[in-house]
């Protein structure tokens, strides 16, 4: 429940006033609303609770991640311990 | 799937706990608490304690919102579920959880009118189907869970939905982590702070952690990887004497979280004086009720509500579970009389829940290890 899955935004459109999104997770394509993230754009990649987008996920930042772990490994083996 | 792949890399694993292993002063003893079920469940799935030193323990906190239910409050809902037509919504973790008298499944198996829903929208859909039923959701979760639930109030509310309503029962994260901070129990390093929840309230809201207790604070992603780096983070901060709020899950987590989420949840719920929680007993401003205003959409203003109090069975101590004093393992009852098939506590429940995850994912590589000590 409080697991979010991370989806990709495939169309976008209204129901009942509401913006709503279809979304791609891994194959399975949900319905959801878009409400607390209205700048969604078709691409873009979010995590869903219960129906509901919460937030955008940043790939810079997902690549800024990986990149500082990445260093850590390249720090270890220029030290000898990894 | 995109950005999975790259945070369960084993060699980038192998080299963290190189690192952290390096950060650990000799002859200390480290425990780490992550907060949140989801972040128990990867630290099982993919046996992250494996890859620790000895000196850190990692310890399970109360962050699995079926977990944290009181049986009472189970009563109350079948309860509501049963007076005359009723049709009660319910996400599908909670359909387990035992009361007094049986689950909500065993409820439905005597015939009440009990629906799983994925999304409380869905109950708005059932409400219309059924003009001549009231639709009670049962609401759960922590802020993560309290948006969708605001949503649907504010739908039916702007629609007009005369026979839709919520049994509310969610709650916050920070007064339980407050709690836990003030027990003598336990005694604990740093925290492995909620992903999830904090794309709701973002990560402002522990600074108290680090400020009035001195203890470091990492906001984590779920991939072993993220879990792995945030321990990491939290000992080059002891290491360095430091106690400050860091952000591991940038890439999901903004720094203030969803401000929109929020408001939704300010204009339709307020805080209660106090609730109960299981194991960890009345906590004050804990919890959410639904806001005078949209009285017509709550389910403790239209039905009279028991408001049952029952103890826990005897033989189950998810209260410890849930403070993180016992490991799952160390309950009387654990994966003998109670597990994820016919569970006695919460814990046992839920994927999120300590006792489950452990059951299913770490039970066996913790006997062979006994296994081969006796050998």
């Amino acid at each position: 429940m409080c697991l979010g899955i991370p989806g990709r935004v495939e169309r976008r459109f209204e129901a009942d006033g509401a913006p709503m999104g279809t979304v791609d997770f891994g194959g399975v394509r949900k319905d959801v609303c878009l409400a607390y993230v209205p700048e969604l754009q078709v691409g873009d990649w979010t995590i869903v609770h219960v129906g509901f987008a919460l937030t955008r996920l940043d790939e810079a930042s997902a690549k800024e991640t990986l990149a500082m772990m990445r260093s850590v490994g390249m720090l270890d083996s220029e030290l000898g311990t990894a | 799937m995109r950005f999975v792949d790259e945070f369960r890399d084993s060699e980038k694993a192998r080299a963290l706990a190189a690192k952290i292993a390096g950060l650990c002063e000799p002859g200390r003893q480290y425990k780490l608490m992550e907060v949140c079920g989801g972040h128990t469940h990867t630290i099982y799935k993919h046996g992250l304690e494996d890859y620790l030193p000895e000196q850190i323990t990692l310890v399970h906190g109360p962050g699995c919102p079926v977990c944290v239910i009181p049986m009472g409050r189970v009563d109350d809902a079948m309860a509501l579920a049963a007076e005359p037509d009723v049709i009660m919504t319910s996400f599908g973790d909670m359909m387990r959880v035992p009361g007094s008298n049986g689950s909500f499944f065993d409820a439905k198996a005597r015939g009440t009118d009990i629906r799983m829903v994925y999304s409380p929208l869905d109950s708005l859909k059932i409400a219309r189907q059924n003009p001549d039923k009231r639709v009670v959701f049962m609401a759960i979760g922590f802020e993560t869970t309290a948006p969708s639930t605001a949503m649907t109030v504010l739908r039916a509310a702007a629609e007009g939905l005369p026979n839709f309503a919520i049994f509310c029962n969610h709650v916050t994260i920070i007064p339980a982590i407050k709690a836990i901070l003030d027990s003598p129990d336990l005694r604990l390093d740093g925290f492995i702070g909620p992903g999830h929840v904090s794309t709701v309230i973002g990560c402002r809201p522990y600074e108290f952690i680090a400020r009035d207790y001195g203890k470091p604070v990492v906001v984590a992603g779920f991939e072993p990887l993220d879990i792995l780096q945030s321990i990491y983070l939290l000992m080059l901060q002891l290491s360095r004497g430091q106690s400050i709020v860091e952000n591991q899950y940038s890439r999901v987590v903004p720094w203030d979280g969803n401000p929109v989420a929020l408001r939704a949840i300010g204009q339709t719920m307020e805080l209660r004086p106090y609730f109960e929680w299981r194991g960890l007993g009345f906590i004050s401003h804990s919890a959410l009720k639904v806001r005078a205003e949209y009285a017509r959409y709550d389910a403790e203003q239209l039905f009279s509500v028991p408001g049952v109090r029952v103890a826990d069975p005897k033989a189950c101590q998810c209260g410890e579970v849930l403070k993180g004093v016992l490991k799952p393992w160390e309950c009387k009852v654990f994966g003998t009389a109670c597990t994820p098939e016919t569970p006695i506590g919460t814990c046992m429940v839920s994927p999120e829940g300590a006792c489950a995850a452990y059951y299913s994912y770490g039970r066996l590589s913790r006997t062979r290890v006994k296994e081969a000590s006796r050998t």
